[in-house]
């Protein structure tokens, strides 16, 4: 079947979405909702985001040909959409520059932002700074050690990070101090959310500003090929970049459409992120999806390597084409996301982020399955130089 | 058929006074140190009491809060202990509620949860992040089991949609004091009384006053206005920062005494 691509009324995808936040909240998500709605018609609006995606992120983001990557890969043809290539490193920046605009356009001067791996929070901050707005940043305790090089990007650009000491101290934690700080200051500020999960308007909202890269990838790869992909795939935490190359191909029913989530030390240990894959349905951070919960509605702990995949949510629109069946997800354990990582950076000279690696270990795996005269359109959502550090201590590879 | 909860209330409209209510999670400070702080607070005088179902990622609440769930839930407490509690409260002739985010309802089942009120002697349950727009299954929930349904609602919120809250509301109203997070203010702030002035011009029902109140003078300030004080942090503090247990309960039963002092001073 083919998933109606917008949600109902009141932000549901089937059973999920919604809206689970304080009353004091309502104003706001409604405000937000409104100007996203205006925005989309607004030519204006479509002109300013069309030129900063132009001139400042460097759209669109080239198509790559991994040929020898390709040979690990069962000799399918492997395409990377090189998301990686755009300003600040990563996907990130398409949802961020978009949500500024609407921020200026509210009447708003701060945004908050909330971060696991950083790369949302330095996206975040280097809106802020050519928009000329107050900043705070979000973070886990815990990942701004295993990030250090990316709080300090996020300082140089102005902004301010909070290092969330609370429960987990990871990315989960990190989104509670950044609505309890958007319900105390929802007048002045907004809530810059870095993924596509959380209350309405902001799984449709993210996703909106991140279809770009499916919809130019479409083009590219037909011209590319002359067809449209075999598959295409992409990693999920909270399933932003995921979104953001599915959705142009939703109704092309042909093509399969593939997330690959973080299976951390193996789903079957219960140490692992994989939400979709191991999770149930539940309510977490405003929306309802899948969570990693226990059997009172408590949230467990994810565990992935990479810090930016370690969420025990994930957006609704995803639990949605899991259950339709237009999409499938997969989990990549931290080894084979590994040895993904380095099979790339060895045989195309590309060093990935750590999250991105899943995709590319998908790849490897259902290169094999669907054989040499498959296309495979693999999401390289971001590059690996916040990652070196994990790597190194990874690989066991001798700085001194 | 009404509830504990809805006694009370006419029962403080009849006495000219406004209730106070004290919320405790569950739990805490301990399984057992909770049902004495809870003898405590029926002691001291206080009316009714909300019961915390203690959650991990709880983003309407302050550290203190937070800091008390984090105790509760190490030790393990579950839906089981929270309806235990509840019935506890009962049993010393409290009104009770139970206070919890939205997804342990939806784990344990809104049906069953809300039944299971009902069962152990509660009169209703009040749900901080639940939005009429996803209460349709626990609207027939709660009136299958014929409990309260309490919502909460804000400074920030539109006549137009306080209207469609309220009327969904049973038992009270929650009227939130301010725009933030629970725990301790030093002064209240004057949206409190303009958001109850606009719920009482559209509605009969009682309306609870709570977030940052914690001391006799805010107590007896808000009961000017409101038919219940809604106190948590201020009780929770009290227990996290003391010595020991004992002290623990000996300044909770001064600060209890003080605050129902409070909430008859006030008209």
């Amino acid at each position: 079947m083919t998933p109606s691509i917008q949600p109902e009324i009141l932000g549901h995808f089937g059973p999920y979405g919604g809206r689970f936040v304080p009353e004091a909240l309502i104003g706001a998500l409604d405000e937000l909702e409104a100007a996203h709605i205006s925005a989309i018609a607004d030519p204006t609006f479509q002109a300013e985001l069309r030129e900063l995606q132009l001139t400042y992120t460097g759209r669109p983001s080239i198509i790559t040909e991994a040929k020898r990557f390709a040979e690990f890969a069962g000799g399918a043809r492997i395409l990377l959409k090189r998301e990686d290539l755009n300003h600040t490193g990563s996907h990130k920046i398409n949802n961020v520059l978009g949500q500024a605009l609407l921020t200026k356009r509210m009447g708003k001067k701060r945004i908050i932002a909330e971060t696991g791996a950083g790369q949302h929070g330095v996206a975040a901050a280097t809106a802020a700074a050519l928009f000329g707005l107050e900043c705070v940043v979000y973070m886990g305790e815990e990942d701004t050690r295993r990030q250090a090089l990316n709080v300090a990007r996020m300082k140089l650009l102005g902004a301010q990070v909070v290092a969330v000491k609370a429960g987990s101290r990871t990315l989960k934690d990190a989104i509670n101090e950044a609505m309890r700080d958007w319900v105390t200051n929802v007048e002045s500020t907004h809530y810059l959310l870095g993924t596509v999960a959380g209350p309405h308007p902001f799984p449709t909202m993210v996703r909106d500003f991140h279809k770009i890269i499916g919809e130019e990838a479409r083009d590219q790869v037909l011209e590319l090929t002359g067809r449209l992909p075999d598959a295409v795939l992409a990693c999920i935490g909270g399933g932003s970049n995921a979104i953001g190359i599915f959705h142009a191909f939703i109704p092309d029913t042909e093509v399969k459409l593939i997330g690959l989530e973080a299976g951390g030390d193996g789903v079957e240990t219960g140490r692992h992120a994989a939400t979709l894959t191991g999770g149930t349905v539940g309510v977490l951070h405003g929306t309802r999806s899948y969570v990693l919960q226990d059997e009172n509605g408590q949230t467990i702990e994810s565990h992935s390597i990479s810090a930016g995949l370690d969420y025990p949510g994930v957006g609704p629109e995803h639990a949605f084409l899991l259950d339709s069946g237009r999409a499938q997800y997969r989990a990549i354990t931290d080894d084979e996301a590994m040895n993904a990582f380095a099979t790339l950076c060895k045989t195309e000279g590309i060093i990935p982020a750590i999250e991105s690696a899943h995709a590319l270990a998908g790849a490897m795996i259902i290169g094999k399955e669907m054989g040499p005269n498959s296309i495979l359109l693999v999401n390289l959502s971001g590059r690996g130089d916040k990652d070196v550090q994990t790597a190194a201590d990874y690989f066991k590879i001798d700085l001194a | 058929m009404t509830t504990s909860l809805e006694n009370l209330m006419r029962k403080t409209r009849k006495e000219n006074r406004a209730a106070l209510i004290a919320y405790l999670p569950a739990g805490f400070p301990s399984q057992k140190g909770s049902r004495k702080a809870l003898e405590v607070l029926a002691h001291a005088g206080v009316d009714a009491i909300e019961i915390g179902f203690p959650y991990s990622d709880p983003v309407m609440d302050g550290p203190i809060i937070q800091a008390a769930a984090e105790i509760s839930l190490k030790s393990g407490t579950g839906a089981k202990d929270v309806f235990d509690t509840l019935n506890f409260v009962h049993e010393l002739g409290l009104a009770c509620v139970v206070m919890t985010y939205w997804n342990p309802i939806e784990k344990y089942g809104p049906q069953k949860f809300a039944s299971e009120i009902a069962r152990r002697g509660g009169s209703g349950v009040i749900t901080p992040d639940l939005t009429i727009e996803e209460s349709l299954g626990w609207s027939a929930a709660t009136d299958a089991a014929q409990i309260n349904r309490i919502y909460v609602v804000a400074p920030s919120t539109t006549d137009e949609r306080l209207k469609a809250v309220v009327e969904r509301c049973s038992g009270f109203v929650y009227a939130a004091s301010l725009m933030g997070v629970t725990g301790g203010r030093t002064s209240v702030s004057s949206q409190a009384k303009d958001l109850v002035e606009r719920i009482r011009s559209i509605s009969q029902l009682p309306v609870a006053v709570g977030l940052g109140v914690s001391s006799r003078i805010q107590a007896r300030e808000i009961a000017g206005y409101a038919d219940g004080v809604i106190v948590g942090s201020a009780f929770i503090k009290v227990l996290l920062e003391a010595q020991n247990e004992e002290v623990g309960l000996a300044q909770l039963r001064e600060l209890a005494e003080e605050l129902v002092a409070g909430v008859r001073e006030g008209r």
